[in-house]
């Protein structure tokens, strides 16, 4: 379903437009990246679960840059430019897309009712709800329940293995980065006949989601001291969450020691949670 | 009976009505005496919660000292919040003094709400629904998950309680599959080990003054 190098050479060339577009924003604002105190130098946040910490920053620098100079902008002129319900019929219809691969997932999952759930939810998004331009199904009850390939593997027993960020696609695992080959197969861009066609969709796709988290950069630099830590921990934990459905075993165990207090009980974080640097 | 109560004179009158509010604050009491479960705490949290942002368009526009307000007097209560701030400080809490103590929940509390104050801008007509509670009967400390129903995807809202006593108090919060205390404890022990607990202290109290949106 791929025309091969044609592709591959087109994304070689966005990536590289988009490394100079970064550069060039890092060249022209040096100061952009803190309101506050001096950055301190680069200080690493061992765990476990990522080996490849200083290969990754530097992929997540990378990132930050990219998005800074050329998807947040984008993303902030569309919501400028889009009204809300425009907006929210864009993301209803690329929504609806993905709910049918995760129905496909559920299945592949064999977890049959929420296939069914899942199935039902986009045959009633298509059928009523304007080809998914209006989210009819969650009017009635039947709630968004995503699935994807990555989740598929680790329901199926397959370790996360270590933590990638990934150029412009950001944080995953080894595990999800395979995941995301199927994924990406099966994307609702996709779906369209025409190459241009799929990279205008995609284009679109990239630029609404990036829409909606507009306000959690800003959230992300007011809460977190190392934003990279910050999103690697969280990005761990919700995956396994997810991957377990929102109950990942050891959770009713307390795999975690909250007993910090005064009457001197004492213990080591078990090894799942990231340990603290020496 | 009515002249009665006029001829009581005013301070007399004051009097009756004193003794009709304590008797009504004590009937207030007697309720929350109440043993009430995890998941109807939740419950009841939530909805006055929900009603109390949907009520007060300070709150919706992200005004952290109303939301301050709304959370020292409907949430705080009951949260085990010095067991939050000390599991999230972890190993070094014990080394900390009282006032480091105090300081640290104070600042780890603001900037909690500070974070979530932004989000309450969304709350509009969602709903809280309660998945099934799995714990043995006699469970002293349970898992209570949730999913906020709205438009797009749920969102997954879990609480940890423990009981004490006769109540049960709240000790960590997972937003979206995150438990907020493991969360922080890797940050707070980077910090930590950097610049000391006061470094943390300096630190959290940085951010929350540096106000934004």
């Amino acid at each position: 379903m791929s025309s091969g190098p044609a592709r591959l050479r087109r994304a070689a060339a966005a990536g590289l437009l988009a490394l100079a577009a970064a550069l060039a924003g890092c060249a022209s604002v040096p100061a952009a990246a803190e309101g506050g105190a001096a950055p301190a130098p680069v200080l690493l946040a061992p765990s476990p679960a990522d080996p490849l910490e200083r290969w990754n920053r530097g992929v997540f620098a990378f990132n930050e840059a990219v998005d800074e100079a050329v998807l947040a902008p984008l993303a902030r002129g569309y919501r400028a430019a889009v009204p809300a319900p425009l907006r929210s019929a864009v993301g209803n219809f690329f929504g609806n897309l993905r709910d049918a691969w995760s129905g496909v997932n559920h299945l592949l999952q064999a977890k049959p009712l929420d296939a069914v759930h899942m199935g039902m939810r986009f045959t009633v998004n298509t059928v009523f709800g304007v080809v998914g331009l209006v989210d009819v199904a969650s009017e009635v009850g039947l709630d968004r329940r995503s699935e994807d390939f990555g989740q598929t593997l680790g329901r199926w027993g397959v370790p996360p293995g270590p933590y990638l960020v990934l150029p412009l696609l950001g944080p995953s695992t080894l595990r999800d980065s395979f995941g995301l080959v199927a994924d990406s197969a099966a994307a609702p861009p996709m779906w369209l006949g025409q190459e241009h066609e799929r990279w205008a969709a995609t284009a679109l796709d990239v630029v609404h989601r990036r829409s909606v988290l507009i306000g959690a950069d800003q959230l992300l630099r007011d809460i977190a001291f190392d934003r990279y830590q910050f999103l690697r921990d969280a990005h761990l934990q919700r995956r396994q969450s997810q991957v377990h459905d929102g109950r990942p075993p050891g959770e009713a165990e307390e795999a975690f020691d909250y007993d910090y207090d005064d009457d001197g009980k004492a213990g080591a974080p078990p090894p799942a949670a990231p340990s603290t640097p020496r | 009976m009515w002249t009665r109560f006029k001829s009581l004179g005013r301070l007399g009158r004051l009097g009756v009505a004193a003794l009709l509010w304590l008797g009504l604050a004590a009937a207030a009491a007697q309720a929350q005496a109440q043993p009430e479960g995890p998941e109807a705490l939740i419950q009841r949290l939530s909805q006055q919660v929900m009603d109390a942002i949907r009520a007060d368009p300070a709150i919706r526009a992200g005004d952290v000292q109303r939301i301050m307000v709304l959370v020292d007097g409907k949430v705080m209560p009951h949260v085990d919040f010095r067991r939050m701030t000390a599991s999230a400080v972890g190993r070094h809490w014990r080394a900390a003094t009282p006032e480091q103590r105090e300081r640290l929940q104070t600042e780890f509390k603001t900037l909690l709400v500070r974070t979530y104050s932004g989000a309450l801008a969304q709350v509009k007509d969602q709903t809280i629904v309660l998945r099934p509670l799995r714990a043995a009967p006699g469970a002293t400390d349970v898992v209570v998950q949730t999913e906020v129903r709205g438009a797009g995807d749920p969102i997954q809202l879990d609480y940890r309680l423990e009981r004490v006593g006769e109540r049960w108090l709240i000790y960590d919060v997972n937003v979206l599959g995150v438990w907020l205390v493991p969360q922080y404890r890797t940050s707070f022990g980077q910090e930590i080990a950097q610049f000391g607990v006061d470094g943390l202290i300096q630190r959290l109290a940085e951010r929350n003054r540096a106000v934004r949106n």
